[in-house]
């Protein structure tokens, strides 16, 4: 492969995929905190928060994220100014950021609404016959057992997040899919060898993570 | 739990009181957010009726939109054909009693899973002219990379319903003497599909919002064609960000509960009566179309 021995190609490889590490690292946080909270919020009383639940969940969960990340460059940095830093590329990490989590916080809080279902309702109901409030109900007695079932489908929705952070490239991030689809162009010759490198690296990490989510998910299983 | 009314009691004085300045509280902070919003694309100027009077013309929608939202189910289509039709040879091959056929079907399926999708589509757009001497054209592009994709996730998902069905049938199957490929092609698929209805109709929305990355590689699909070329004539990016925004919404929510109702029907009609000689209670079959009439 002889298009790896020159150095500045491998930077080109290595920067696209340290972008794509940071930006599913940030973007996972991000998406878990909002998503569970939105959860909390989807099984709340009070029907505004229920609402304004359904409605961000409806809303990411149908729309394509390459608008999404679209509206975080045109609306949220061009229209309404908003800025996260004065470097480019960091600029755009942060839009990509936002974008990413919360397209995934609606899948995340479908995932973990299906979690809390598996809980049986004698819990809840031993629960409230204490006296719990429902903050307390929920946080105490309720989300650590429904994180049981919440692993497998949270980890296909992270190996997704993962994939999906190539899209930020768009606007303009030197990330994987940038970095490939330069080199390729630069190097007509070596198409294939590009082409099995990156691949090869996103199949190399996420075909065990997805097998290590499935062994995770199968020790964590409660037998009913 | 089946009812989320479990996790708090019925609201009594005090938790109708804190319900309702919880309400108050958040409204208005849902309404300063919307303000705030509002004065920002003011400040733009992005409230001026001219950026949003080209949709109320017919020829914008037209010229513009309905082609883009063509195209872009056009591929989206072509691809879930594609799709099934990979998806199934490869299930089939996954499940194979031969190690020739079940590994490498494995290792294209777990491979084409595990590659993102853009990459797929960069490859096939940019890298294959290179190795054909020919252009591609984007259409194309976009159907291969999204027929690999969904393809696997497909084979997957036919893996899984094909393993779902109750062994007995295959058991019985094999007992009267059928061979492997006829116990497939007469009991399992047959059997496997009709369950594997709504996933392949939920599988068709991600389609639809996956060809929205044929923007990037310039299909004309209806990103393109309803944001940007729009945008080149009218100079109203935003607003017909927005106006594709809403029409994806509404498809794919349609495309979601037309496969929510596939699933329930489906659950529904689980078990036809069984045929005992007894006569059968008129009730029995009744029941089923009963409960069937309150959804």
């Amino acid at each position: 492969m002889d298009v790896f021995s020159v150095s500045t190609n491998v930077d080109t490889y290595v920067t696209g995929f340290l972008w794509i590490l940071k930006l599913t690292v940030a973007g996972a946080i991000g998406a878990v905190v909002i998503g569970v909270l939105l959860a909390a919020m989807r099984v709340s009383p009070v029907p505004v928060l229920r609402g304004f639940g359904t409605a961000w969940v409806n809303t990411f969960r149908n729309t394509p994220l390459t608008l999404i990340i679209f509206f975080c460059y045109f609306g949220l940095y061009a229209a309404l100014g908003f800025s996260a830093s004065d470097n480019i590329d960091l600029n755009n990490y942060w839009l990509g950021v936002i974008g990413l989590s919360v397209y995934t916080a609606a899948f995340v809080c479908e995932a973990v609404r299906a979690g809390i279902n598996t809980v049986p309702a004698g819990q809840a109901e031993a629960a409230r016959a204490i006296g719990m409030s429902f903050r307390q109900t929920l946080s105490i007695v309720i989300l650590p057992q429904a994180g049981r079932a919440v692993v497998a489908p949270l980890g296909s929705i992270l190996i997704a997040l993962c994939k999906n952070s190539t899209i930020v490239g768009t606007i303009g991030l030197a990330e994987s899919s940038s970095a490939m689809k330069a080199l390729i162009n630069a190097n007509g010759d070596a198409v294939i060898p590009i082409f099995l490198a990156f691949a090869g690296t996103f199949a190399i990490v996420l075909i065990p993570t997805g097998y290590l989510f499935g062994w995770l998910a199968n020790r964590l299983a409660v037998k009913r | 739990m089946s009812a989320d009314a479990v996790l708090y009691d019925h609201p009594g004085p005090r938790a109708k009181l804190r319900n309702l300045i919880l309400t108050i509280i958040f409204g208005i902070g849902l309404l300063a957010l919307l303000w705030w919003i509002y004065t920002k694309f003011d400040q733009k100027g992005q409230w001026a009726g001219q950026l949003w009077k080209p949709f109320t013309s017919a020829s914008t929608w037209t010229d513009y939109i309905l082609p883009g939202l063509g195209y872009t189910v056009g591929a989206a289509a072509v691809a879930m054909v594609l799709s099934l039709i990979f998806g199934l040879v490869f299930a089939v091959g996954r499940l194979s009693e031969h190690w020739w056929l079940s590994v490498p079907s494995g290792v294209v399926v777990e491979f084409f899973r595990a590659v993102p999708l853009l990459l797929l589509m960069f490859f096939i757009f940019f890298g294959v002219p290179f190795l054909t001497q020919k252009p591609m054209s984007t259409f194309w592009a976009v159907v291969l990379a999204l027929t690999l994709y969904n393809g696997s996730v497909l084979a997957e998902a036919f893996r899984a319903g094909v393993k779902s069905v109750a062994r007995g049938q295959s058991e019985a199957a094999y007992a009267i003497g059928m061979r492997k490929s006829q116990v497939m092609q007469s009991v399992l698929i047959p059997q496997a599909a009709r369950a594997m209805l709504p996933v392949i109709v939920s599988q068709l929305v991600v389609l639809v919002k996956d060809t929205a990355l044929g923007y990037i590689i310039s299909y004309n699909e209806l990103i393109q064609l309803g944001i940007n070329n729009l945008s080149a004539n009218f100079g109203n990016v935003v607003q017909a960000a927005i106006v594709v925004a809403i029409i994806f919404i509404i498809v794919n929510a349609s495309l979601t509960t037309v496969a929510g109702w596939l699933e329930r029907r489906t659950r529904r009609s689980g078990r036809a009566p069984r045929a005992t000689g007894l006569p059968v209670p008129a009730g029995a079959v009744q029941t089923g179309e009963a409960a069937a009439g309150t959804f």
